[in-house]
């Protein structure tokens, strides 16, 4: 894991102090809220319905169990004894006190944290594949990039206001766990025919209002030229982004408008009168971060452990815990062991602080002190031996964290929704809540097999419905809340936008049509097929059939 | 309106001047962009100095031609949060070499200074509420950066890469 030096840590307590002083300011009057309402939110902090939330970034989702302990004693001491982790790798807590935030804010430092930049229109939490280091199917680390990025986009002084929020995602594997085609710009570390590794660079996706899967504008970036060519993309955007309409300012849009071509051009005319030497980053700086990513010490463990093998056999529920949870490790014998933080009729993402502790001691003492946040609002423990098993899921079912569902129906995203947020339209959280009590029987669960369901409770579409095998958007009509249902959305290599199937359903009656839906596609699948597939396969028609001649 | 640079405050001596008026040889004035490139041969026999405001969503570029009769760059910002003006002087002083003085106008506030003098701003226009002290304070609030090829403020670190500043 990356650690901060002398220079990382000045630079967060001089920008915890430098915020104490603006919060002083706005407290004695002499910031207005206008002027403090910017400021603030580069420091992570909203104002909601009922309180201020403070979004705290866990950049590209890693944590250390000390880490997470901290953030526990956060919830308990600030909050109301939980956290809520978002489809960002971030954490929120939803009831600080605006004078208490400078001191979560020196809590967080203490433990090489920070809420910079996890909201406004600058360049956000950037983030990557959580399994990073540890996947098998891994061409490269991608943290280093990430922390690099990080670094790089920190209180940068010409793009910190831009037209709108900008986004960036990074992954090392050919199979895409970061959504890096729905970001603004996303990373995919790639290997040309020399065996050297560089990145292919997309731009402009997004979800929001008008969701947009992002357009490759280089197939390959060298290393050296990151930096360089990220900053030629952000000048191009920082002045002809549109600025007239807050829903038409992302890069996707200006992406569109100019069309990708000229998009291309505009940025490689940039490119070329930068200095490169000048903007990137020198190879003992990158070397420096890189050496923190080294992998860990592995010893020599058999990859078909025994004891592991034995307790399949002979423990029903641990098998069908470990069946969705573990997922393949690069090192023989080591695992990966993914947490649900969605139990069956629970708030999709929450954890309470006796969870987040659970869950750092159980990292300290099994996954060498490591874990991750997913974009899924899941929990991950990266390296676990496989002897090792038996006992984290037992460890894990004592803390309520043992929920067997991961991938399955009831593993729902879901953004706050009315419940907290301020723009939000309608309730989100509930309908998770309702859909997973529906089909969260552990059979039916099984039986319906690898799907996703995303939930937003407004067109901004944080719950990322826009990627969902169904997706779910709430609106409002009349003072009504109706949920609108789209399909056939996907976040992975080969992203697609879900599509609108119809008129939408009331909170009553959306349930019945996820249900409805379900079954459908249970009814026509072939072989083996999933949800997604057999979507892709037959389209939308006998879904909709299904749906609007039962409702 | 204040003036604010190197966190005090300072005489401003530049007449913004109507496109009316007749351009005189003397003295210090600011033109609007259209009229500096109508009269720009007249411009260049000034004894004065000649400024000039670029429109927000002008490209730099569009200057090219008149850095070498021009003293002063104003850039303006229509509102504190729209930030196009920090690439437009980023471009001014990196790509077009420019040396003169860019000032910043407009919605401009203390919270933005260091940012905005890393990008190659040289001075404020401010409507005062915010003192010079404040000014200072804010410029020297976060001492390191990491973001190299930047313009140092004085005593800015940088991540290491290029000398500190």
């Amino acid at each position: 894991m990356y650690r901060y030096d002398e220079f990382d840590a000045a630079f967060v307590r001089e920008r915890v102090d430098q915020f104490r002083e603006q919060v002083g300011r706005r407290l004695d009057g002499s910031l207005t809220e206008e002027e403090f309402r910017p400021l603030r939110l580069m420091n992570g902090l909203y104002l909601q319905l009922h309180a201020y939330m403070l979004r705290v970034a866990i950049p590209y989702g890693t944590l250390s169990s000390r880490q997470m302990r901290q953030l526990a004693g956060i919830a308990d001491d600030f909050d109301k004894g939980y956290g809520h982790f978002t489809t960002r790798q971030n954490i929120q807590f939803n009831w600080p006190k605006l004078v208490d935030v400078p001191a979560i804010l020196d809590r967080l430092a203490e433990v090489e944290m920070h809420a910079i930049q996890t909201s406004g229109n600058c360049i956000r939490n950037v983030t990557a594949d959580h399994w990073a280091g540890v996947a098998a199917d891994e061409i490269e680390d991608p943290r280093p990039y990430a922390e690099l990025l990080r670094q790089w986009s920190s209180l940068h002084p010409e793009f910190s206001f831009l037209p709108r929020k900008f986004k960036i995602a990074v992954t090392g594997a050919p199979k895409d766990r970061a959504a890096v085609a729905y970001h603004d710009i996303g990373l995919r570390i790639v290997r040309n025919e020399k065996g050297e590794t560089g990145f292919e660079v997309l731009v402009g996706g997004g979800m929001g209002r008008t969701p947009m899967i992002a357009v490759t504008v280089r197939n390959w970036v060298t290393k050296a030229d990151l930096l360089p060519y990220l900053d030629a993309i952000m000048r191009v955007y920082n002045l002809h982004g549109r600025r007239d309409n807050n829903y038409k300012a992302r890069v996707k849009i200006l992406v569109h408008e100019l069309g990708a071509e000229e998009f291309r051009r505009q940025v490689d005319a940039e490119f070329a009168q930068i200095d490169r030497s000048e903007i990137g980053v020198p190879p003992a700086e990158l070397e420096r971060i890189a050496t923190y990513f080294a992998p860990p010490s592995y010893e020599n463990a058999d990859a078909s452990d025994l004891d592991y093998h034995r307790a399949l056999k002979t423990d029903a529920s641990f098998a069908a815990w470990a069946e969705r949870s573990v997922a393949p490790h690069r090192v023989d014998g080591h695992a990966i062991v993914n947490i649900s933080l969605k139990p069956v009729g629970g708030i999709p993402g929450d954890a309470t602080s006796a969870q987040m502790r659970a869950v750092a001691d159980i990292a300290e003492r099994w996954s060498k002190d490591e874990i991750r946040v997913s974009h899924e609002q899941n929990l991950v423990l990266p390296q676990v031996r496989k002897r090792d098993l038996f006992a984290v899921w037992q460890a894990l079912t004592s803390a309520g964290l043992a929920t067997p569902n991961i991938g399955l129906v009831s593993d729902i995203i879901s953004c706050p929704g009315l419940d907290y947020c301020s723009l939000a339209t309608a309730r989100s959280i509930p309908i998770a809540q309702k859909i997973s009590n529906r089909l969260g029987d552990a059979r039916r669960q099984k039986e319906i097999g690898d799907i996703k369901i995303k939930i937003s409770g407004c067109i901004n579409a944080c719950g990322h419905h826009h990627a969902g095998h169904i997706g779910i958007l709430g609106l409002e009509k009349r003072g009504e809340e109706y949920y609108q249902i789209t399909l056939g959305g996907s976040g992975d290599e080969k992203a697609s936008i879900g599509e609108i199937i119809g008129p939408g359903f009331s909170s009553e009656t959306v349930t019945d049509a996820v249900e409805t839906i379900v079954d459908t596609y249970i009814g026509l699948r072939k072989d083996g097929e999933n949800f997604l597939d057999a979507y892709r396969r037959v389209g939308a028609a006998p879904f909709k059939e299904a749906v609007y001649a039962a409702h | 309106m204040p003036l604010i640079s190197n966190g005090e405050v300072v005489a401003d001596n530049w007449n913004y001047l109507d496109d009316e008026f007749p351009l005189p040889s003397e003295g210090d004035v600011v033109l609007t962009l259209a009229r500096l490139e109508r009269e720009q041969d007249a411009v260049a026999r000034r004894t004065g100095k000649t400024g000039v405001e670029l429109p927000n969503s002008a490209d730099p570029e569009d200057l090219s031609a008149h850095l070498a009769n021009i003293d002063l760059v104003i850039l303006r910002f229509p509102a504190f949060t729209d930030g196009r003006a920090y690439s437009q002087a980023r471009v001014l002083r990196k790509r077009l070499g420019y040396e003169g003085e860019i000032r910043a106008a407009g919605n401009v506030l203390a919270d933005q200074a260091a940012f905005m003098i890393r990008c190659g701003f040289d001075s404020f226009e401010t409507d005062g509420r915010q003192p010079p002290e404040l000014w200072r304070r804010a410029a020297r609030a976060v001492t390191r950066a990491y973001q190299r090829g930047y313009e140092p403020v004085g005593g800015l670190a940088v991540r290491q890469g290029t000398a500190p500043g």
